[in-house]
């Protein structure tokens, strides 16, 4: 079944705190991943194969620059799933 | 009349590494030295990185020179003669000639003329290729002992202003001896390459259009995250397969040395990978730099003279760079 945004917010959070360990509280919906939180292009990365894990969802490389804020993100998975 | 039967070589049961030889580039760059022209800084290329400082050859010093330095100490510590060594191998992206090959020069300057000698190019990949190689050779009888070396000169193809792979890469040579084993020493090799992201690390443009002007020297460039990405989940495939056809488990490993890519790349690789605590992870990238095909050699020796390592323990060598190529298998640390 499809996870709804506010669940998919939630394991995005989770992900972003294992990986940079960042509170997930702190992730929030308009934060920027590098102006806000302060992640970079690597951490990106490895945060993006792990939430193609975690949601069942493919993101292609090409699209993950287009994933500015933890919004942008929730929305493409959300729909993609 | 009866036809003769033919002789065929007489196989060899194992094989193993000797021996290892190193030689770094003679100069230490700093990340200050080269920050400026990528408007970037020292703490900025750590944190991406892991490099505080890189080897680099000076002028006086070419590919060839560290190679057979790198050889020398091999050969040496062997306790092989170098008329022995039955094939050269020699695993390269930065030979500056089309033809002949690297390896043949190689062979005469360490006094293994003349044995068959040939380059390979699977950049960082290319050491672990050339184990692969040797081993085959070994085995099937056709050599008793081979000579593989992965060396570059990188500083020779790089653009001080690009951002993408550039800052991080050095110079060196990294040379071993394998040959016949009592005892198995090294694992079944898994080796591949996936050719469509043939574009996602290499040259910014082909000889021929350097010739006809319409484009400047070529230097190394790299699609980072895409390589990065391929490079540690793909890879912790690869690395997990490795340890399955060598018949054992994470745990039974001393170290595990991976081409010296990028600090991140290694450290996720070998979080993936969930290793024991007593594995010890070669970062030899801090001070080297990532030299392609020297760079598992050059790591491997530096665990061993730094004694954090010893000889008998079991390591997992993996390599992947352009192409895409991959290589990795488990030895036994000469």
């Amino acid at each position: 079944m499809a996870l709804s945004q506010s669940e998919v917010l939630a394991g995005l959070a989770e992900i972003v705190n294992d990986e940079t360990g960042i509170a997930a509280e702190a992730v929030q919906l308009e934060k920027s991943f590098t102006d806000d939180l302060d992640i970079d292009s690597i951490s990106m990365m490895t945060i993006v194969v792990n939430a193609e894990d975690k949601f069942g969802v493919k993101i292609p490389d090409d699209e993950v620059k287009n994933l500015i804020t933890v919004g942008d993100a929730v929305n493409y998975i959300t729909n993609a799933q | 009349m009866s036809v003769p039967t033919l002789k065929q070589y007489e196989t060899v049961k194992y094989s193993r590494i000797y021996s290892l030889g190193a030689a770094r580039g003679d100069l230490t760059v700093t990340n200050d030295d080269i920050a400026g022209p990528i408007d970037s800084s020292d703490e900025w290329i750590r944190q991406r990185t892991g490099i505080i400082t890189r080897k680099r050859a000076s002028e006086n010093l070419s590919l060839m020179d560290m190679a057979v330095a790198a050889s020398n100490e091999a050969i040496e510590k062997s306790g092989i003669k170098p008329s022995d060594i039955g094939a050269v191998i020699f695993s390269t992206i930065t030979h500056p000639f089309q033809t002949p090959s690297a390896a043949t020069m190689l062979a005469d300057k360490i006094g293994a003329n003349p044995a068959p000698a040939y380059d390979i190019s699977a950049a960082c990949a290319g050491y672990c290729y050339g184990i692969a190689q040797a081993d085959a050779l070994i085995r099937s009888g056709v050599a008793k002992y081979v000579l593989v070396v992965g060396g570059e000169k990188l500083s020779d193809f790089i653009d001080p202003t690009d951002r993408t792979i550039s800052f991080l890469l050095g110079d060196g040579a990294g040379a071993a001896i394998v040959g016949p084993s009592d005892t198995p020493g090294i694992s079944p090799s898994v080796w591949g390459s996936d050719g469509s992201h043939w574009d996602s690390v290499g040259m910014t443009a082909s000889l021929l259009d350097f010739r006809d002007g319409e484009q400047s020297w070529p230097t190394l460039r790299q699609e980072g995250l895409t390589v990065f990405k391929w490079a540690v989940w793909e890879m912790v495939k690869v690395a997990r397969q490795a340890l399955e056809v060598a018949g054992i488990k994470a745990e039974d490993l001393s170290a595990l040395v991976t081409h010296q890519a990028n600090i991140r790349i290694i450290d996720e690789l070998a979080k993936q990978l969930d290793l024991p605590e007593h594995v010890v992870i070669a970062r030899d990238i801090v001070n080297t730099g990532n030299t392609s095909a020297a760079s598992i050699p050059l790591a491997m020796h530096a665990l061993l003279a730094s004694g954090e390592v010893k000889s008998g323990g079991l390591a997992l060598q993996i390599g992947f760079g352009a192409g895409l190529a991959f290589g990795a298998q488990v030895v036994v640390l000469p």
